[in-house]
């Protein structure tokens, strides 16, 4: 009888803590007090965020207009399909949410009716931005065209579809620091913000673990491509020999030094991502890139 | 001789895999010639932009004429119709050494049409490229969008 209620107690103070630690976690109020966004500047933030190239409509291939952020495009994984939501400003997208709404689901990930978001969408790296930054990228998605477009489901099996077991993921894997560390020249620290937190490439160049984690021990170290065959290249000074300049050329004009042109997902990085930043921000993921510890390639 | 130094470089690379095809002993078949061929044109661009991309990057003095001959190179495959080299059996899994998605069969008239955008991309810098620098700077850049509209849904990441 005493170990029955023994059990039945620590079985009771498990769940608390486990539904305490599974809590959303948004930024305090004071994070956000007096934040107004700057839609000129969230122009170039956008692109650098590379929003448009998940959210836009599955069958627009991008042209030269504001794009239309319908969402639909469907993101294969090994936990299920995401669909990227409507984030145009209209009802069925953000435009009824508050600046803080859209920042709280940004950099942590959590939604305005206070559910926690998939980490299909970046907000691992996102929460490394800064909120002035993310402000500005809110104030420019409010001037895009409305979409009218419904949100899909995700299709996640279960105990992936359970919403609150996110909240002991982010507690599991969510941090706050950035990997490459130490003392940076101010390029490869402006390239650092460029890599790890805005552009979030580290989210498909570096391996994940078992449960979808990135693995930073390998960060930029490449990792199998989760929409189709081949992989996403490790480009880290282990296998990454372009110099600076090359590689700024490259993110500026999807030429190779061989003159080969990007493929794949990169190729639309490049258009609507890095050939939109400035020379000094491309030159800077190129310093940061040639910073990063080295990762070997796998062996022969 | 900037030119020169390309298609030198071009040749070399023709002769070098001509003696690997033919040391591998058997007569190549009808898809192992067609992913050659395929990948020979692709070479055959970027051996042309290696004479355009470094004088629109800054990275060699602009000379009108060799610019000229590039471009004119660059115009001339793009005209090339293409229906050959595209059999069926060649996408990447099928044969060795291809980069080809299965999506260019399920889509080959969207496929076609991407090579018909490159071939005005390539008429526009046949135009500009012996102009002055500035004109073969914007159609460098668009040569290099059109090659990434296609490869985008179309090529393997590599």
């Amino acid at each position: 009888m005493r170990v029955t209620l023994t059990l039945l107690v620590a079985a009771a103070l498990l769940g608390a803590a486990g539904w305490w630690v599974s809590a959303p976690d948004p930024l305090p109020a004071a994070a956000l007090a007096g934040v107004t966004g700057d839609a000129e500047r969230g122009a170039a933030l956008f692109a650098m965020a590379g929003c448009e190239s998940c959210h836009r409509a599955p069958d627009d291939q991008g042209g030269e207009g504001p794009p239309v952020l319908s969402g639909g495009r469907a993101f294969l994984s090994e936990f299920g399909t995401f669909h990227a939501p409507n984030i145009s400003p209209s009802p069925q997208g953000i435009g009824d949410w508050t600046d803080a709404e859209i920042i709280q689901a940004t950099m942590r990930g959590v939604s305005p009716l206070g559910a926690h978001y998939y980490p299909a969408f970046p907000y691992p790296a996102y929460r490394l931005a800064a909120v002035q930054d993310v402000a500005d990228i809110a104030a420019f998605l409010r001037t895009l065209p409305e979409s009218d477009a419904p949100n899909r489901p995700h299709e996640v099996g279960f105990p992936f579809n359970i919403r609150r077991g996110i909240g002991l993921w982010k507690a599991l894997f969510l941090r706050d620091d950035f990997v490459l560390q130490g003392d940076l020249e101010p390029a490869v620290e402006r390239g650092r913000y460029l890599v790890e937190a805005l552009a979030h490439c580290g989210e498909c160049h570096t391996p994940r673990n078992a449960l979808g984690a990135l693995d930073r021990s390998r960060w930029l170290g490449g990792a199998p491509n989760p929409s189709g065959p081949g992989r996403i290249p490790n480009i880290t000074p282990g296998v990454l020999t372009w110099t600076e300049e090359e590689i700024a050329l490259y993110l500026q004009s999807g030429f190779t030094p061989v003159f080969d042109v990007a493929g794949g997902e990169m190729a639309e990085v490049i258009r609507s991502n890095t050939s939109r930043m400035t020379d000094e921000d491309r030159r800077a993921i190129a310093a940061y890139l040639k910073a990063v510890p080295p990762v070997a390639p796998p062996a022969p | 001789m900037p030119v020169r130094t390309a298609l030198t470089r071009y040749a070399l690379a023709c002769l070098a895999g001509a003696i690997v095809a033919t040391s591998a002993g058997a007569q190549p078949s009808p898809e192992q010639t067609a992913l050659a061929i395929r990948q020979g044109h692709m070479k055959n661009y970027a051996a042309m932009l290696g004479v355009l991309g470094p004088m629109a990057q800054g990275a060699r003095e602009y000379d009108a004429a060799a610019a000229q001959v590039a471009a004119d190179n660059i115009y001339h495959l793009s005209m090339i119709d293409q229906t050959h080299y595209w059999p069926p059996g060649t996408a990447q899994g099928e044969i060795e050494g291809s980069a080809a998605l299965p999506a260019i069969w399920e889509n080959m008239d969207d496929f076609m049409a991407k090579q018909e955008a490159l071939a005005d991309v390539a008429s526009q810098l046949r135009e500009a490229a012996g102009t002055d620098l500035a004109s073969l700077q914007a159609a460098v850049g668009a040569l290099g969008q059109a090659c990434g509209a296609c490869h985008q849904p179309y090529r393997a990441q590599n």
